[in-house]
């Protein structure tokens, strides 16, 4: 069991994994698979349990219920030193007493491999820092110091690398850079990368498979592309991007779409894109894809009428519009400043319009401010 | 407006106000000059003494010498006294830094039932004086019959001295990043290279603190020595049987050489200490 | 199941020799304690007689001394306070790269034996020192004022030789203090001494408990300070302890005595912590 487990490759399935704290559930029965060779980016606010189930991945936290496989081998209670997976700690944690050399060549060191020298700078070049072998951790730079982490971790080979927030401590462009970095080393190592981070962005250019978690459980999991376009629950929907909700009932059905009253008038959506469960439902329509039209421009597709932009900010690229709906609702629209078309004033009565194939929509039953980034809720409590 | 600027005249400060802002800038470093002057004032004296031309009692100066520095010997006894001062220092130092770290590390790094009860039993020969600590043992030793000297003076000084071991030690495990140990731990280091690599070389300095304090308190005590040494002299012993009589001037120059001794030690440990972390 | 024995493992060594060599006595003390001499014996024997009139007698006999003790300790602890402090404060916070040298120069005097330096007080205050006659000839003092044996010298020395233990527990938790939380409270309108009262001072807390508790518990139970500075006027409870042992082999008297020191000593330190409320000496 020792030997095999440290051995182990392959998919990473955890299975109704839970981790509860006396009577508080932190990682609340969670079942994913990751696949080999991919980069995937567990995406979620402060305090929903992301270090929580990498530590049990780890193995560094006894998991309360459930259990991990690496390939076919469990290793759900298997001690952290015979798993192949390595940890890049949100603080680093480089050992004070040794060398940026020593610091990496540690792992080896423990498992007695014996082309230390060579591995070691190799990766240091890798990581673009061969001159800082003989310097202790305390000599380098936030940025350094990350890289040295990293270094240490991936020059185990190990199946699977978790970085919880690696990035977090470092400047907006030192990040951007290291998130390139970050890819590119995957790429090149060809190692499975488990990333925690709370930056949406970060785990948008990053990861080919996104989870977005909440209060310990996974809320959807998919492409950056699949769970942009097609959220499934309102909190992915306002956590990834922004989204306008619009409150409706489902009324018919014409072919592959879905016919939804909002308000009393109809749109359309398509079927393979609703996550209602009965006739009540939210239709979700991303601020980018609206289009705005004076009311006596003709439009297709689906059309809302009698708005009236109640502001207009410009923002170089785009013009972002807020537009008062006759039932009270503000949508928030976003329009390229791309044609010549003069952008529209505050006060204009318009229609607003959008490819039907855009249209998501959820349970009629969720908070749709659920994962805003400012919920109502908290303003009102002030 | 940036010409009258440059026009108005530098404005002079009087001395007075100047001397007052420069101590009132500096309060806390004179204050600091003045306690580090009162700590230092016995050293000085006893080192100054030490060069004495006494004779048989120092107490009075009779003029400059070097010949007890030649001889720190010379009095009856001190040679002895000293030796047995740092034999007993030496044996207490190893066993209480050992015992100690050993219930630092459980009390630091272990959840266990009866910790604070531990704890407790730790705090308590640091909250018994030593009168008390010596006399108590005495009793026992009386009881057991068992006489006082060499042996009975080492378990008695292991006794006071375990509490701070303790103390010291579980302050730096205390300060010890968990974080690390896990590292170790994730880059295949079992429990015991663990402890061999990352835990043991990050607390080595609170267990070197340890041992040094150990030694010092140990080298230095007088009460519970006097209880349980019987005829055994030790240094501070010494120092107080002849304070009677007379202290010769080589013990001056033994507690000097001690402090620049010890200066020293510190000094380039701390040196050392440095380059390492560098 | 190793993992649950490890700890009590390591405790072991250490708690056996403490239980044998520190527990052991002190009940054995308590036993002494209510012994009396066997009539018609020896001198320095005594049999169980479970007389706890020893107690009462005791103290009613060394009043005096006991209270000395207490007042004695509690002057010396204020003093070492007053001067370990701004020290300590200093040596974290102003003296830059010498901060090592500053903390190696507190402990240094450590390793001239204490007693040398006890003496040395004794002859630079004595009459042949240069303190007295230099504070005759000013009319400080008057000629026959002296400045050895008396409670003065007494408090001064135990304040000296306790120093070292004041001031370091004091400079560790001032030296953990992050300066940026001091130049937060100045950026929230906080002035010097509010800043101090409100910040510097409870976050130095569990230094100040240490240091205060480390002096006071060795200086009530001094003996060599009064012995060495004082006169028979200054005598404390450890100087009759001592004598009772060594001189009048009365050892019930000096068991009782030494109990009754220890418990009261440790009731006021449980008083004191509770007060305080700190754990992070233990
Ligand atoms: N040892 C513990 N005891 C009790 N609760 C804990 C413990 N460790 C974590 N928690 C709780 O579990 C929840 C999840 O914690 P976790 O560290 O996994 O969050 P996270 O998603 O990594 O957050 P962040 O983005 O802030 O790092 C939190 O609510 C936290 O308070
Ligand atoms: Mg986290």
């Amino acid at each position: 069991m020792t030997k095999a487990s440290i051995e182990a490759r392959g998919d990473l399935r955890l299975t109704r994994l839970t981790k509860s704290y006396g009577d508080f559930t932190a990682v609340d029965d969670l079942s994913l698979t990751i696949p080999k060779g991919s980069f995937f980016a567990l995406l979620g606010p402060s305090g929903c349990g992301k270090t929580t189930t990498l530590r049990m991945i780890a193995g560094l936290e006894e998991p309360t219920a459930g259990s991990i496989y690496l390939g076919e081998t469990d290793i759900t209670t298997t001690k952290p030193y015979q798993r192949p997976i390595n940890t890049v700690f949100q603080n680093y944690a480089l050992f004070p007493h040794l060398t940026i050399f020593e610091n990496i060549a540690f792992g080896l060191r423990r498992r007695g491999k014996s082309d230390v020298k060579e591995a070691v700078e190799k990766v240091l070049n890798l990581v673009e820092l061969p001159h800082l072998a003989q310097r202790k951790p305390t000599q380098l730079s936030g940025g350094q110091q990350q890289r040295i982490a990293l270094a240490r971790a991936i020059v185990n080979r190990p199946a699977l690398l978790l970085l919880d927030e690696p990035l977090g401590a470092l400047d907006l462009k030192l990040r951007r850079q290291m998130q390139i970095e970050l890819k590119w080393i995957q790429k090149e190592v060809g190692l499975t990368f488990v990333h925690v981070t709370h930056d949406q962005e970060e785990a948008m250019t990053m990861a080919d498979t996104i989870a977005v978690m909440n209060e310990g459980q996974i809320e959807q999991m998919g492409s950056p592309a699949d769970l942009y376009d097609n959220p499934e629950t309102a909190y992915v929907a306002n956590f990834l991007g922004q989204s306008n909700l619009i409150k409706g009932t489902i009324s018919g059905n014409d072919g592959d779409s879905q016919i939804v009253d909002l308000f009393g008038q109809k749109i359309s959506l398509p079927k393979s894109r609703s996550h209602a469960v009965d006739n009540s439902t939210y239709a979700g329509i991303r601020p980018e894809k609206f289009r705005i039209s004076l009311l006596e421009t003709p439009v297709k597709g689906n059309v809302l009428t009698g708005g009236r932009i109640e502001d207009v900010s410009y923002i170089g690229v785009s013009t972002q519009y807020q537009v008062e709906m006759p039932w009270g609702q503000e949508l928030m629209v976003f329009e390229q400043n791309d044609d010549g078309v003069a952008p529209f004033k505050k006060g204009d009565a318009v229609n607003i319009s959008w490819e039907p194939a855009f249209t998501f929509g959820l349970r009629g039953d969720e908070d749709a401010t659920a994962g805003s980034e400012v919920a109502p809720e908290v303003l009102d409590e002030e | 407006m940036s010409q009258k600027i440059q026009q108005a005249p530098i404005p002079t400060i009087p001395l007075g106000a100047r001397i007052q802002r420069w101590v009132g800038r500096n309060l806390i470093k004179i204050y600091a000059f003045i306690a580090f002057t009162y700590l230092f004032i016995p050293v000085a004296y006893t080192f100054a003494f030490s060069f004495n031309d006494s004779g048989k009692s120092n107490l009075i100066w009779k003029g400059f010498t070097l010949d007890n520095w030649r001889n720190p010997c010379g009095a009856p006894e001190v040679c002895n006294a000293l030796g047995n001062s740092i034999k007993i220092g030496l044996i207490a130092t190893i066993f209480s830094t050992i015992l100690g770290t050993m219930i630092a590390f459980a009390i630091g790094r272990h959840k266990f039932k009866g910790r604070s009860t531990s704890n407790l039993l730790i705090f308590l020969p640091m909250a018994t004086p030593e009168i008390v600590l010596g006399a108590s043992l005495l009793s026992l030793f009386l009881v057991l019959e068992i006489n006082p000297g060499f042996w009975p003076t080492v378990i008695a000084h292991i006794v006071f001295c375990i509490s701070f071991v303790v103390v010291t030690v579980k302050a730096r495990i205390a300060s010890l990043d968990p974080k690390l140990e896990q590292a170790a731990m994730d880059l295949y280091a079992n429990e015991f290279q663990t402890f061999r690599r990352v835990t043991l070389p990050l607390v080595a300095p609170g267990i070197a603190g340890a041992a040094l304090l150990a030694f010092s308190l140990s080298f230095d005590d007088f009460i519970i020595t006097n209880f349980n040494s019987g005829t055994l002299t030790t240094f501070p012993k010494f120092i107080y049987i002849s304070a009677a009589r007379g202290i010769p001037a080589q013990a001056n120059v033994i507690g000097s050489a001690m402090f620049f001794l010890a200066l020293t030690l510190v000094i380039v440990g701390q040196l050392a200490n440095r380059r390492r972390v560098r | 199941m190793r993992k649950i024995r490890t700890p009590y493992l390591l405790l072991l060594p250490g708690f056996a020799f403490l239980f044998t060599f520190f527990i052991l006595p002190i009940i054995n003390l308590a036993q002494t304690s209510t012994q009396t001499r066997i009539p018609g014996g020896d001198t320095g024997q005594y049999e169980q007689t479970l007389r706890f009139t020893n107690y009462f007698d005791a103290f009613i006999e060394n009043r005096e001394q006991f209270t000395r003790s207490f007042v004695y300790a509690l002057l010396a602890t204020l003093l070492a306070l007053a001067i370990s402090y701004p020290l300590a404060y200093a040596i974290a916070f102003k003296s830059g790269k010498y901060k090592n040298v500053l903390l190696v120069l507190v402990i240094a005097p450590f390793f001239t034996s204490f007693l040398l330096r006890t003496i040395a007080w004794k002859q630079i205050l004595g009459e042949e020192g240069f303190v007295v006659p230099t504070l005759r000839t000013f009319g400080i003092i008057s000629d026959s004022t002296t400045l050895t044996s008396t409670s003065f010298a007494v408090v001064m020395g135990m304040t000296y030789n306790f120093l070292p233990f004041m001031t370091l527990p004091l400079f560790a938790s001032i030296d953990r203090i992050d300066p940026k939380t001091l130049e937060a409270s100045g950026d929230l309108y906080a002035n010097g001494i509010t800043t101090f009262r409100k910040v510097t001072l409870p976050l130095s807390m569990p230094g100040v408990v240490a240091g205060t508790l480390l002096t006071f518990i060795p200086a009530a139970g001094d003996y060599v300070n009064a012995a060495i500075l004082g006169s028979p006027n200054t005598k404390m409870l450890g100087n009759v302890i001592e004598s009772r042992y060594f001189r009048v082999v009365d050892y019930p008297t000096a068991a009782a005595l030494s109990f009754t020191l220890m418990v009261a000593i440790l009731i006021l330190v449980t008083l004191y912590i509770r007060k305080v409320g700190t754990e992070e000496l233990v």
